[in-house]
């Protein structure tokens, strides 16, 4: 297979290149922060961002995902697509467990079975899996229930476990808020490059190096000691990296940005995340929810474009988001597997246009419609929505703002309440890296497993149809060209309106880090932290 | 006094239940946990499956009844957030929180008294006047600003003290039922700024208390009669005024350090102090429901309590009171 061959031999040139800066034996104390603590150290019982950086440095996976998104081997050292169903996978030998425990396939076995209970929150990523049959101690193979062609790319997503120490500690159930603590979610036993020497809830996570690592010593990073604390209050998390408490943090306050900067000591880093926020209509109900009696006027494709062409994303870019921002044509961003570069372009900022648009609809004195926006979960969300209103009402629309918090949000607008919304706020980004599920979770309805966010619940039996054959096309070309024409079908009706991607902003003490990756996803990866 | 003290402690029973009452009708509004427990790709049979296992889907009142019940089982319940016990969780986080009401409190009265006492016998003295001028800016700053200022001054400017926490692994000395600063350079340098903050105005509420108080006390007969009698300035001042005046402040004192309390919710969060105003404020923006309830409810218990010791004090300290009682326990 091309991709294993092109990794191995990125592996090797790493290796290479890593083994000459040999490492120093000082220590290298790193400290960071950033807003809050980890949800858990139990590897399949959460899906949240910090929490999943946290335990990807000390859990390990068959696939590890690099800095630039590519895949290369971890746990596993080669794999193999047998048939259309079927992956073999060559785990590495003479890896061992923190507690000195070797692993080998029963591990795999056991985590399989332990992440996909129903309360694990993981779960999702090994959905496609039907069983995984061990072959022998360092072979196993992967049955999906069809053809699945991003198998991989969800594998970073399944942590391995040490089948031993989970039964001896009677933490095989992953416990969520009732009966007793979880053993496996206080304490940790990987096989990553870090060992949790202690954690402090809400105070701070300590971890070293795991001296007996299967890569020990070829690690690009070359901390000694990492030091994670939650900082909750924006202003303490830069006062306490301009004092240089600590040596990194994230994320920065837009309005702090340059602050950093002008400080000699410390820098801030900025790059594209891989959310994508957008606005969604009620495409369902035939009658409006704003205004009674009469029929939804988000029906007519004509009033969903003119919404998007009264939208001025340039604006929103350089005033709201002081320029932290990425606007996009595409659902998904750039890094995601299926993004289509050239089909990344807007349509025009053009109220006249807009206007034109509307009137021919019916709408030429516009009409009443609620907004529903959260205020506390992405990057001035709720400052986004107050510059959008009135770019709409120049064009003649109504807009009842209503703001609230993502929980009370993220219920109205989702299934939970019915998705009581004709016109919302959504950011997302596909846990696999991969269109299909931005496909399956925001473009189709009606099957279980699919629409769970599609909060307008746009349907399009077209697009369907084609998620249907993305899901199983092993043909990394034809699934890219079903994709492109789901994308298209669903840009020319205006299904949603993808604003941008958010930039992450991450503040970093110059004299003390020499380097450290920026990954897309938000966190940080402990292996690639370099310290002067 | 025996009955005195159980009826007070029957009364909070009552407080702690009317709380909780209270916070679960308002748990309503805050929003759904489950929303915050899982991903964004956990399915709608997940999430509902979780509403069913946490009791959420049900209405206020049961959800009630079954809390009560269970603590009455001594079961307060794991914490949606971090998955552990919240007595656990509390027991964790009281140490930093009361010790930080404790400093805060003795700053507020070592400091607060005196100037209020000089401030009260020197009415004209240009320090008298400084005094009074930077109480006010005590009163009338937030708390909030306060800590970043001092933040900025101390931490970022001088880097002489930390900007949060409350010291590193070292500084925490762990007694096994108690987690002390106590004992720490690192720990005593880290509780000044969030105990700074949260003094300054309380200490400039009592300066002003104690200084009308005294004021007015100068101006009583058996103050003048005291001079009359030649006693000293210092017998005079202290022995019969000072102590005139504490009645009211032990009773503002009392209520105050329930209110330090409840204001370190906000110091603590500018300090990033890991105790419990941090904790109720992160359980708040979690819909922590087992936490937050657990939280109010204990604060109730704190209130009564305090309110118990301030009655108890003042027959220590007023002799008349005593003498009521006595008198009355007579007939």
């Amino acid at each position: 297979m091309m991709r294993l061959r092109e990794s191995l031999v990125a592996a090797l040139v790493f290796a290479a290149a890593t083994a000459v800066s040999a490492q120093a034996v000082d220590a290298k104390t790193f400290r960071y922060a950033t807003t809050g603590d980890i949800l858990g150290l139990d590897p399949h019982a959460n899906n949240e961002g910090p929490t999943n950086a946290m335990k990807s440095n000390v859990y390990g996976r068959l696939v590890h995902r690099k800095p630039d998104l590519s895949l290369e081997p971890d746990l596993a050292v080669s794999w193999e697509k047998v048939d259309d169903t079927t992956w073999r996978f060559k785990l590495r030998e003479g890896v061992t467990f923190h507690n000195g425990n070797p692993f080998n396939a029963d591990d795999v076995l056991f985590s399989h079975k332990r992440q996909t209970q129903e309360t694990a929150d993981m779960s999702f990523a090994l959905n496609t899996v039907k069983e995984i049959k061990k072959v022998d101690d360092y072979t196993i193979e992967i049955i999906t229930n069809g053809p699945d062609p991003i198998l991989l790319l969800n594998m970073p997503n399944f942590y391995i476990m040490d089948k031993e120490w989970v039964e001896a500690n009677n933490a095989f159930e992953v416990v969520r808020a009732h009966g007793s603590t979880n053993f496996a979610n206080v304490n940790a036993n990987g096989t990553g490059p870090f060992k949790l020497v202690e954690w402090v809830q809400d105070t701070r996570i300590v971890l070293e190096p795991f001296d007996k690592h299967w890569n020990q010593g070829k690690m690009e990073g070359n901390v000694t000691k990492a030091v994670f604390t939650p900082i909750a209050n924006d202003a303490t998390r830069v006062a306490a990296l301009l004092s240089g408490e600590i040596d990194l943090m994230y994320p920065v306050p837009l309005q702090d940005i340059k602050r950093l900067e002008q400080d000699p000591d410390t820098e801030a880093m900025e790059g594209p995340e891989l959310r994508t926020i957008f606005l969604g209509f009620d495409q369902w109900r035939e009658d409006s929810l704003d205004n009674k009696g009469e029929k939804n006027p988000f029906l007519d494709v004509r009033v969903r474009k003119a919404f998007y062409q009264a939208i001025d994303i340039e604006s929103i870019k350089r005033v709201v988001m002081r320029g932290a921002a990425t606007p996009t044509g595409l659902m998904i961003a750039p890094g995601i597997n299926g993004f289509q570069e050239d089909m990344n372009e807007r349509f025009p900022y053009d109220p006249d246009a807009s206007k034109k648009l509307l009137a021919e609809a019916g709408y030429a004195e516009g009409f009443k419609v609620t907004f529903d926006c959260p205020n506390d979960r992405y990057v001035n969300d709720e400052e986004i929505c107050t510059a959008i209103i009135p770019m709409l009402e120049r064009v003649g629309i109504k807009v009842t703002p209503n703001f609230q918090t993502k929980s009370l949000h993220f219920n109205k607008i989702g299934l939970a309440e019915g998705n009581d919304t004709s016109f919302y706020m959504l950011g997302w980004t596909p846990g696999s890296y991969d269109a299909l599920n931005p496909l399956m979770q925001l473009m189709s309805t009606g099957e279980a497993g699919h629409g769970d966010w599609n909060s307008g619940r746009y349907a399009n039996p077209k697009v369907m149809e084609l998620t249907q054959k993305i899901k199983t096309e092993m043909d990394e070309e034809k699934r890219n060209g079903l994709i492109r024409e789901a994308f298209q079908i669903h840009k020319d009706e205006v299904g949603h309106i993808p604003l941008h991607q958010q930039a992450l902003a991450w503040g970093v003490r110059g004299d003390t880090v020499k380097s450290v990756w920026q990954r897309p996803f938000n966190d940080v990866d402990l292996r690639y932290v370099v310290m002067k | 006094m025996f009955a005195f003290i159980v009826q007070r402690l029957f009364q909070a029973i009552i407080v702690m239940l009317v709380v909780g009452f209270v916070s679960f009708s308002l748990f309503q509004f805050v929003g759904d946990p489950i929303n915050n427990m899982v991903g964004q790709d956990a399915t709608e049979e997940q999430r509902q499956l979780l509403r069913e296992r946490l009791g959420v889907d049900k209405p206020f009142p049961i959800q009630f009844a079954n809390w009560v019940g269970n603590i009455l089982q001594g079961e307060f319940g794991l914490s949606y957030r971090m998955g552990v016990p919240v007595d656990d969780v509390i027991a964790d986080r009281l140490p930093a929180t009361l010790e930080l009401v404790f400093i805060s409190a003795i700053l507020a009265l070592v400091v607060g008294v005196p100037m209020g006492v000089y401030t009260g016998l020197n009415r004209n003295a240009w320090l008298s006047r400084v005094f009074l001028t930077v109480s006010l800016v005590g009163i009338s700053l937030p708390t909030f600003v306060i800590g970043i200022l001092l933040i900025l001054i101390f931490g970022v400017w001088l880097g002489w003290l930390p900007t949060f926490g409350r010291g590193g692994a070292e500084a925490i000395v762990d007694l096994g039922w108690w987690t002390t600063g106590f004992l720490t350079l690192d720990g005593w340098r880290s509780i000044i700024l969030p105990a700074t903050t949260l003094a300054l105005f309380q200490l400039t509420l009592i300066m002003r208390l104690v200084r009308a108080e005294m004021l007015e006390v100068m101006r009583t007969d058996y103050i003048k009669f005291a001079r009359a009698r030649g006693l000293s300035n210092r017998a005079v001042n202290f022995g019969h005024a000072l102590k005139n005046t504490l009645v009211p402040v032990i009773t503002i004192m009392g209520l105050q350090i329930g209110s330090l309390l409840a204001f370190s919710i906000i110091t603590e969060t500018v300090f990033q102090w890991p105790g419990m105003g941090l904790l109720i404020l992160q359980a708040i923006q979690f819909v922590d429901i087992p936490v937050m309830s657990s939280y109010l409810v204990l604060i109730a218990l704190f209130f009564v309590l305090i309110n118990l010791i301030v009655d108890l004090l003042y027959f220590a300290v007023d002799p008349r009171l005593r003498a009521e009682h006595v008198g009355g326990a007579a007939h």
